[in-house]
Parts: structure tokens; C-alpha cells; sequence
């Protein structure tokens, strides 16, 4: 599968890792394409049946990126975030889908490196993976 | 204060002495309403039913093994806003515990409330019930008996529904008064405990004598949650087995039609409309042929596994395993054996039990700072 470009659904706050996106893109710092942002207000407004649906249209992963503890601009919204994040990787785990599927990551506003850095490595990961079994077996 | 009181009586007597200790309930004032199963005129079928009239309590009928539908949500329903009416709720470990919950979700409340609690030796699906007991007239006393005698619950090619065969709950911890019919002797009668201090007072109040505690209950208790426990781990490990991946969910789920029986009979699916029924999922035409286009087809209903999933995250903590979804299902699709299945991972996770306590948060309700780091690492 050496020319599998797996697509990656992101889910970032707007206040912390879409910002990172932004200062990643201003400073010119390259990054694999395949990742689709999709801007929220709060990690902890990522209701888990986006997540659920973007893997069931074909997302061969999916990130939530949000402010790290404590800097949340809405004080709590990313622990909010990390508890739901929990139990739905523990039910899809339950299925056998991978949980190198679903990150969730907290990329601070001023960490652009961090942003280009955790796509090349998802994208990476994704790779070796190879393209999600919701899209090769499932006829849902 | 009665800890223990005795129900005395030949042949199913000791439900008159059930009925009759409800009747004093009401007459001393000790509570204003009943909500109880009772036996109703057409089709002889069995109800929960809310008493406000003490004379119209003849039909009571608590022990008959079937349960028509989860009463969690009528005991939601009934105490939800201040009346400023007692009320006696008569109803199983699997309705007490999804109430508690319900309870905590704001749905209902505690105050004012006599709960008491059947010990619940499990429910035959409805129709089965209906024809079992329109074939015997005294099928629940031959039922409570063939479990005395150690000759199980099968009957005429069926059983108990699969949940309560592996119910770990027999027992209504949330009660105020207990209705003992583990280890009894149906013929000899039936024990109440006062379990909780309000349970104790009822039972005084209602001038009911002192007993003794029942022998053989807790030995009995024992060996019924040996047999359950044994059960339950077959067959959760046969879901699980069947389901280690994606496609094996769908070939569980394979003859969905999306009816959502399973949500509405669910005591634990709190949202008050459901996304599934929203506009949200009136997608527009073209929406499905973009949908069919990137694989060549699409099944139809749509969202099948979609719902499921979503579903799973949103109850699986608080599901009580109390098998209505199963018995809803058109299907025949083993709804409970799958959700408990899913159920058992998301409460460990949590280290919850669902209707254990009250004061304990659903775990969706709060967060904590220093949890599940190793969630926020990246993958």
C-alpha cells in the first residue's frame, strides 16, 4: 500500500490548536496534506458521534486537538473532552479498530512545530496501518 | 421498627397478605399511592399500575414472573415534580437501579418515596408469559415452586429471558422494604425486611408483627448468584467472541431496521428526543446517492451502526442489563447480550456500577484533573 494517503479528520479549538495550524502555516513550516480541519470552538464541544460518523464516511483517523489542562479557554472544556475520548476508545477498541485511529492531543496556540509535527507523525502511523477497515470491509 | 415481618398462607396466600399489608399502607396513611403490578381484566395481563384508591387493590400481583416493560421511567414520570404525595413503588432490582439513575439525571426523585423491592428469581419474555399463564391458572405459584423443588425455570420449549439468567442483581439494594422470595417456601409464605430505617417505620406503622429473620436465604442467594455469574461469563464471552471486529458488529446487527424499539424500551436512555429522530438524519436526496456512489451502494435504512455506536456511548455506563431491549427487538437481534457486553468494559473504566448509589455522578456528569493522561499522549 505505498501510495495509501490516508485521510485524517481534525477537530481543533479555536482558541488553542487551530491557532497552532494558523502559526504553522504563517511560518511557513510544511506538513503532510491530509488532514481535514475542522474548526470548533472547544475540544470538549466535539460531541463523540462526529467522531463515530467521520470514521463510518471513511476517515482512516481522526484527531481532537485542544488546549492543554488548565488553559482552556472555556476553564474545562478539554477535560470534558478527555473523559468522552476514553470511553469511546474503549468501546471501538472493543470492536478491534485500532486505537492509532483516534488521537487526542492538546497543541497550544503558540506550538505550530508541534501541530506540523504530531500530522507527520499521524500520517506516518496511518501508513503503516493502511486504510481503515470501515472503508475496505463494511458494507454499513 | 420491624425488621422482619412474615406473610403467612396456603396456596398463593401469602399475596393476600402482600395485598393486605399495601391496603394498610394506604388506610394508615403511611402512603398516599401505590405503584404496583397488577393483574387487569383484559388478556389477564400484568401492569404497573398507580393505586390511588385502596379497595381497587385486589388484582396486586408483584411475584408473577414477567415484566411488561421497565417501570423506571413511570417511576420518573410519577415523581419528577414535587406532589406532595407518598407514594410505595413496588418494583424489581432491574427498575430500581435504572431509576436510581434516572434519579441522578434529574429525571425523578427520591423524596417522599417507599421503595419496595421483589427479590426477582427473573421474568419470562411477555408473550411467553401470556401463554404459560393463560395454560395454568396458578402458573406463578408452580413457578416459585419448581425453583424450590430445584427443578429451573424451562417450561414448554422456553425460559427466562437470556438477561435475567445472567442477572447478578436478584436482590433490590436500593429498597426500603424487601419482598424475600429467595430461598422461601412460596406455600409456607413470604418474608418483608425493613431494610433501610424509612423501610423499618413503614412496616411499623403499618402495625405489622416482628418475625424472624428467614433461614436459608442467604445460602440460597449464594448458589442463585453461582448459577447467574456462571452464565452471564459464557455468555458475554460468546458476544464478545462474535464481535472482536467491525464486521462481526454488523453481522449481530445485520437485520436492523433502524425501529429504535430498543431505545425506547431502554430505562437508561435518558435524552428527552433522541438525535436519531431529528431532523438531523432527514438527509436530502442527493445525499444518498453521493452516499451510494463512493461505494458502489448503500443499505438502506441508513445510520444503522451509527445509532448502535452512538448508543453505546451514550448509556453503556449506565446500562443495568436488564434485557428490555432484547425482548423489544423485531429482529431478534440479542441487543442486551451485545450492549452488556460493551457495558462491562465502559463501567470498568469508570470503576461504576450503575443504581448502586445515588450520591455516586454518572460518569459523563464530571471530570477530574488528574485522569486518563494517557488518553491526551497523542494515539
Amino acid at each position: 500500500m505505498a501510495d495509501f494517503e490516508p485521510i485524517i479528520v481534525a477537530f481543533v479549538c479555536n482558541w488553542c490548536t487551530f491557532t497552532a495550524a494558523d502559526l504553522a502555516g504563517t511560518s511557513r513550516l510544511s506538513y503532510p496534506p491530509n488532514v481535514r480541519l475542522i474548526r470548533v470552538m472547544c475540544s470538549g464541544m466535539v460531541d463523540p458521534k462526529y467522531v463515530i460518523k467521520a470514521f463510518l464516511e471513511g476517515a482512516d483517523a481522526v484527531l481532537i486537538g485542544g488546549c492543554w489542562p488548565g488553559d482552556c479557554h472555556y476553564i474545562n472544556g478539554n477535560l470534558k473532552a478527555r473523559r468522552r475520548v476514553a470511553l469511546l476508545k474503549e468501546i471501538l477498541r472493543r470492536f478491534g479498530f485500532e486505537e492509532d485511529r483516534l488521537w487526542l492531543k492538546w497543541i497550544a496556540a503558540s506550538e505550530g512545530n508541534l501541530f506540523a509535527e504530531t500530522i507527520k507523525e499521524m500520517v506516518e502511523k496511518v501508513k503503516a496501518l493502511g486504510p481503515s477497515p470501515v472503508k475496505t470491509k463494511l458494507v454499513a | 421498627m420491624v425488621d422482619y415481618t412474615r406473610m403467612e398462607g396456603k396456596d398463593g396466600g401469602a399475596l393476600g397478605g402482600l395485598r393486605s399489608f399495601l391496603t394498610t399502607l394506604m388506610e394508615k396513611g403511611v402512603v398516599d399511592a401505590v405503584m404496583v403490578p397488577m393483574r387487569l381484566p383484559y388478556k389477564r395481563v400484568i401492569m404497573q399500575t398507580l393505586v390511588r384508591d385502596p379497595a381497587k387493590l385486589e388484582g396486586v400481583d408483584p411475584m408473577a414472573p414477567v415484566v411488561p416493560t421497565n417501570s423506571a421511567k413511570f417511576a420518573a414520570q410519577l415523581t419528577h415534580d414535587e406532589t406532595g404525595r407518598g407514594l410505595a413503588l413496588v418494583m424489581r432490582p432491574c427498575e430500581i437501579r435504572p431509576f436510581v439513575e434516572l434519579v441522578k439525571l434529574k429525571q425523578g426523585r427520591l423524596e417522599e418515596l417507599l421503595i419496595i423491592g421483589l427479590d426477582c428469581l427473573g421474568r419470562y419474555e411477555n408473550a411467553d408469559f401470556l401463554a404459560l399463564d393463560a395454560a395454568n391458572p396458578s402458573f406463578t405459584l408452580d413457578f416459585y415452586r419448581s425453583i424450590r423443588d430445584g427443578k429451573g425455570t424451562a417450561r414448554d420449549g422456553t425460559d427466562l429471558a437470556e438477561a435475567c439468567k445472567a442477572c447478578e442483581h436478584p436482590v433490590a439494594e436500593g429498597a426500603d422494604i424487601c419482598i424475600c422470595l429467595i430461598g422461601e417456601d412460596i406455600d409456607k409464605g413470604l418474608t418483608l425486611q425493613g431494610v433501610t430505617p424509612k423501610g423499618k417505620e413503614a412496616l411499623s406503622k403499618a402495625g405489622m408483627d416482628e418475625a424472624q429473620r428467614p433461614d436459608g436465604r442467604e445460602q440460597a442467594l449464594q448458589a442463585l448468584l453461582r448459577e447467574r455469574a456462571s452464565f452471564r461469563d459464557a455468555w458475554l464471552k460468546d458476544m464478545r467472541d462474535q464481535t472482536r471486529d467491525l464486521e462481526g458488529l454488523m453481522d449481530v446487527l445485520g437485520n436492523c431496521i433502524n425501529c429504535y424499539n430498543c431505545r425506547v424500551a431502554c430505562p437508561v436512555c435518558y435524552c428527552r428526543e433522541c438525535v436519531f429522530v431529528t431532523d438531523t438524519f432527514q438527509h436530502d436526496s442527493e445525499q444518498y446517492f453521493r452516499w451510494a456512489e463512493k461505494r458502489g451502494m448503500l443499505k438502506l435504512p441508513t445510520d444503522t451502526i451509527f445509532y448502535h455506536l452512538t448508543r453505546m456511548q451514550h448509556m453503556s455506563t449506565l446500562c443495568v442489563g436488564c434485557g428490555q431491549c432484547t425482548s423489544v427487538c423485531p429482529s431478534h437481534i440479542p441487543v442486551s447480550q451485545l450492549f452488556r457486553s460493551v457495558a462491562e468494559g465502559s463501567q470498568r473504566l469508570f470503576h461504576y456500577e450503575p443504581g448502586r448509589d445515588v450520591k455516586e455522578p454518572i460518569p459523563l456528569g464530571v471530570f477530574y484533573e488528574k485522569e486518563f493522561e494517557e488518553v491526551a499522549g497523542g494515539k
